[in-house]
């Protein structure tokens, strides 16, 4: 029950208001995670957050994206190298992607909004990556068609990324709600540009996480160009106390997000769960 | 000193029991049953009287169990009265039950303190140190079903919690089979009672008729260690006749009380139904039910910091009739009473099931006897799972307005409902 300590080694300003932070273990290390699992971070003193991962790397270093919008990813997004951070984790199901045999039966489409591109960063970074090493081994392989929303251009995360992706040949679609004079991406919602992302529907998988709106009307128009229900996968958020299925905040219907997601397969359960208001 | 009629599995005085084994104590026996979980190590609670009601206190004799003590419940209305009978356990489940002994309404999980350097020095929470050896005497079987409930919950998952796993696994349980159910009791509906099946180390079966006397049956070899100490007589088929005219009594007040076959399937199918308005028209959002019911395992976890500097994290019992118990950054996600009531009533009847492969209610009917305004949950179950009047369906379909959860809802979304 007790978190890990782990130190602040570096921090990066994304966008206003997010910061990746990069931390290691100042001794024991938390288990390995698949891409999509989150974890709990501590601030200590102000509580705990559970933040999904946008990566990790050697020794026992983890990433991850937090956008501020209260006091513990306040103060996560205020950390400064050196700072102590406590950590639990990894919990919750994962995209699938290690063990996944997606780029072999078609294409991946990945559509995420806003933050959500946060646990969906690694789970590209594998895909795009496996695809390249195809390409190079002159084996099948689908292709990696990601679907990118922001409200405006500076919401936008990962640029850096967003290159790298496309250079190792994934299909980028950029899209902001409200353009500035500069911007030379698409325009409006994401929905609206998924008939441009260049996949086939036949054999796709689909990868969405972001507000649970444009998680419902992605997953739909999904469905109606013909992608399999099953292989949608959505990313479900709700309050987390203890990401340990003890607590009972992060039920959903008949989940416990915290345990059975936050990655699900978009089943007519889910689907019916993002339609019904719980209000 | 055996005759003919005793029962087999039923040694007399001085002899030693295996599970399955029964035998005879006189009330004076039920001291020397305390005095030996004392003498083992045991930290007993068992019922008392406390503030009108009867809840578990400690207990070290007889004279502290309720004597004599009678219940009367009904939805939002509980009494007690004294009469004359000196019987022990002549009353159904009062407000309180043995849930706290191993799931602490406030719990202080950890401590951690830093030094100046940042490092995180982590020292167990306050919480932690009480025995872990205790006795639950006179539990109801309804209370063990509970408890077998809250282990679906808390230890049959993939990281157990260590404080109830370790009182749960040291702890005795003697069981007190109902013969006087309350009319809010309706355990025989969920499978709680009114026998003591399994589970337990003793199970006592009160009898009135004639000389005052408890069956007991032993469920384990801590029980039969435990009634080793203590003086028995044989059981006769007597015996065994009048604790199940008791039982059979208890189950036929209960019969027909409650239909809950289908129910979980049905009342996940209603989850649109005008009900759920009407009933949080009454429905306080208190959260009574959810604190006196003895499956509800909701929990908030806290971080302070004291003057010092050091840091505590600590659990305490939550409700979800609580708005901010689905607080996602921006606002709850439950924001009306209906649907706070719904989530409550779907999680006992129907969403546990999913969950954690049981019911989350055993019937002990706590929740409808401690509603101040006297909601009976059975009832609300009936009415959501019989066809409604669709003229008031759409009350629920127009609820109050929300503000935006999650993050980054595209402006303007919520209008454009049909897909580009
Ligand atoms: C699976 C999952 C993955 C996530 N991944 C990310 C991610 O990668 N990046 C990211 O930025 N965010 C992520 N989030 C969202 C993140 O967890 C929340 O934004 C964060 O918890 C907000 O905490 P806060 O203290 O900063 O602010 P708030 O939520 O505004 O909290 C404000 C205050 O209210 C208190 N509070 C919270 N809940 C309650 C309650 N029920 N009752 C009373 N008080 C309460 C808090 O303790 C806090 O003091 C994720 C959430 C989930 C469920
Ligand atoms: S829901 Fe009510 S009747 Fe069922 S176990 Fe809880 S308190 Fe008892
Ligand atoms: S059902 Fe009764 S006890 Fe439960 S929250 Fe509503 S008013 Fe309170
Ligand atoms: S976060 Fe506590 S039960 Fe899921």
């Amino acid at each position: 029950m007790a978190p890990l300590p782990y130190r602040v080694t570096e921090t990066q300003e994304e966008a206003p208001g997010v910061v990746t932070i990069s931390i290691s273990p100042l001794g024991t290390a938390i288990p390995a995670h698949r891409h999509g699992q989150f974890n709990m971070l501590t601030a200590f003193g102000l509580g705990e957050s559970a933040i999904s991962l946008s990566g990790s790397g050697p020794e026992g270093k983890l990433v991850h994206t937090v956008r501020d919008v209260g006091p513990v990813t306040s103060a996560l997004c205020g950390a400064r190298p050196g700072d102590v951070v406590g950590v639990r984790g990894p919990f919750g199901t994962g995209w699938g992607v290690e063990d996944g045999s997606f780029l072999e039966e078609g294409d991946v489409v990945v559509v995420a909004g806003g933050i959500g591109l946060a646990p969906l960063r690694g789970a590209i970074s594998a895909l795009v990556a496996r695809r390249s090493a195809a390409l190079e081994a002159r084996t099948r392989s689908g292709n990696v068609c990601l679907v990118i929303g922001a409200r405006e251009p500076q919401q936008l995360i990962f640029g850096d990324d967003l290159a790298r992706w496309a250079a190792g040949g994934a299909r980028v679609t950029v899209t902001v709600d409200i353009p500035d004079a500069r911007w030379r991406g698409g325009v409006g919602l994401v929905t609206s540009h998924l008939g441009a992302a260049g996949f086939e529907v036949e054999g796709a998988t689909a990868l969405i996480c972001g507000p649970e709106i444009m998680m419902r009307f992605t997953a739909r128009g999904l469905v109606d160009a013909g992608v399999a229900p099953e292989r949608i996968r959505v990313a479900l958020e709700r309050n987390m106390q203890c990401g340990l299925a003890w607590c009972g905040h992060c039920q959903l219907g008949p989940l416990l997000v915290c345990r059975d997601g936050p990655v699900v397969p978009y089943t007519d359960v889910v689907a019916d769960l993002l339609v019904q208001r719980e209000r | 000193m055996h005759r003919e009629e005793v029962v087999e599995g039923s040694p007399g005085g001085g002899a030693r029991f295996a599970p399955g084994d029964a035998a005879l104590v006189a009330p004076e026996g039920l001291d020397e049953m305390l005095a030996a979980l004392a003498r083992l190590g045991y930290e007993t609670s068992g019922p008392t009287v406390r503030g009108g009601a009867v809840v578990p206190g400690p207990v070290a004799s007889i004279e502290d169990l309720p004597a004599g003590w009678h219940d009367e419940q009904s939805p939002g209305r509980y009494r007690l009265e004294h009469g004359e009978d000196g019987s022990l356990f002549s009353w159904a489940v009062g407000p309180g039950s043995f849930k706290p002994e191993l799931f602490p309404p406030v719990h202080e999980l950890w401590q951690a303190r830093r030094d100046g350097e940042g490092r995180v020095e982590f020292v167990a929470g306050r919480g932690s140190s009480r025995s872990k050896k205790r006795a639950f005497f006179g539990a109801r079987p309804c209370e063990l079903a509970a408890l077998s409930v809250l282990d679906r919950v808390l230890v049959d998952c993939a990281t157990p919690d260590p404080f109830y796993e370790g009182v749960r696994r040291g702890a005795v349980l003697v069981v007190a089979e109902c013969g006087a159910p309350a009319s809010t009791c309706f355990c025989t509906s969920m499978g709680g009672g009114p026998e003591a099946v399994a589970g337990f180390d003793l199970a006592l079966t009160e009898l009135t008729d004639g000389d005052h006397r408890f069956l007991v049956r032993v469920g384990s070899a801590l029980g039969a260690e435990v009634l080793t100490l203590v003086t028995t007589r044989p059981v006769t088929a007597a015996d065994v006749a009048a604790r199940e005219a008791v039982t059979e009594r208890a189950r036929s007040a209960m019969d027909g009380r409650f239909d809950a076959a289908g129910l979980a399937e049905l009342l996940a199918g209603n989850i649109e139904h005008p009900r759920w308005q009407e009933v949080s028209e009454r429905c306080l959002a208190c959260g009574n039910c959810t604190l006196v019911c003895p499956t509800c395992f909701c929990s908030d976890v806290r971080d302070t910091t004291d003057l010092s500097g050091t840091v505590h994290r600590t659990r305490s019992w939550a409700s979800c009739f609580d708005r901010d118990h689905s607080y996602l950054h921006g606002g709850p996600v439950r924001v009306s009473v209906a649907s706070r009531y719904r989530q409550w009533l779907t999680h006992k009847l129907s969403s546990w099931w999913d969950q954690f492969g049981t019911s989350g209610c055993v019937g002990c009917g706590r929740c409808i006897t401690w509603c101040p305004v006297g909601i009976d949950m059975r009832a609300e179950a009936a009415a959501v799972c019989s066809p409604a009047s669709p003229a008031r369906h759409d009350r629920l379909a127009q609820p109050e307005p929300r503000r935006p959860t999650g993050a980054d809802v595209p402006a303007g979304a919520e209008e454009k409902e049909a897909l580009p």
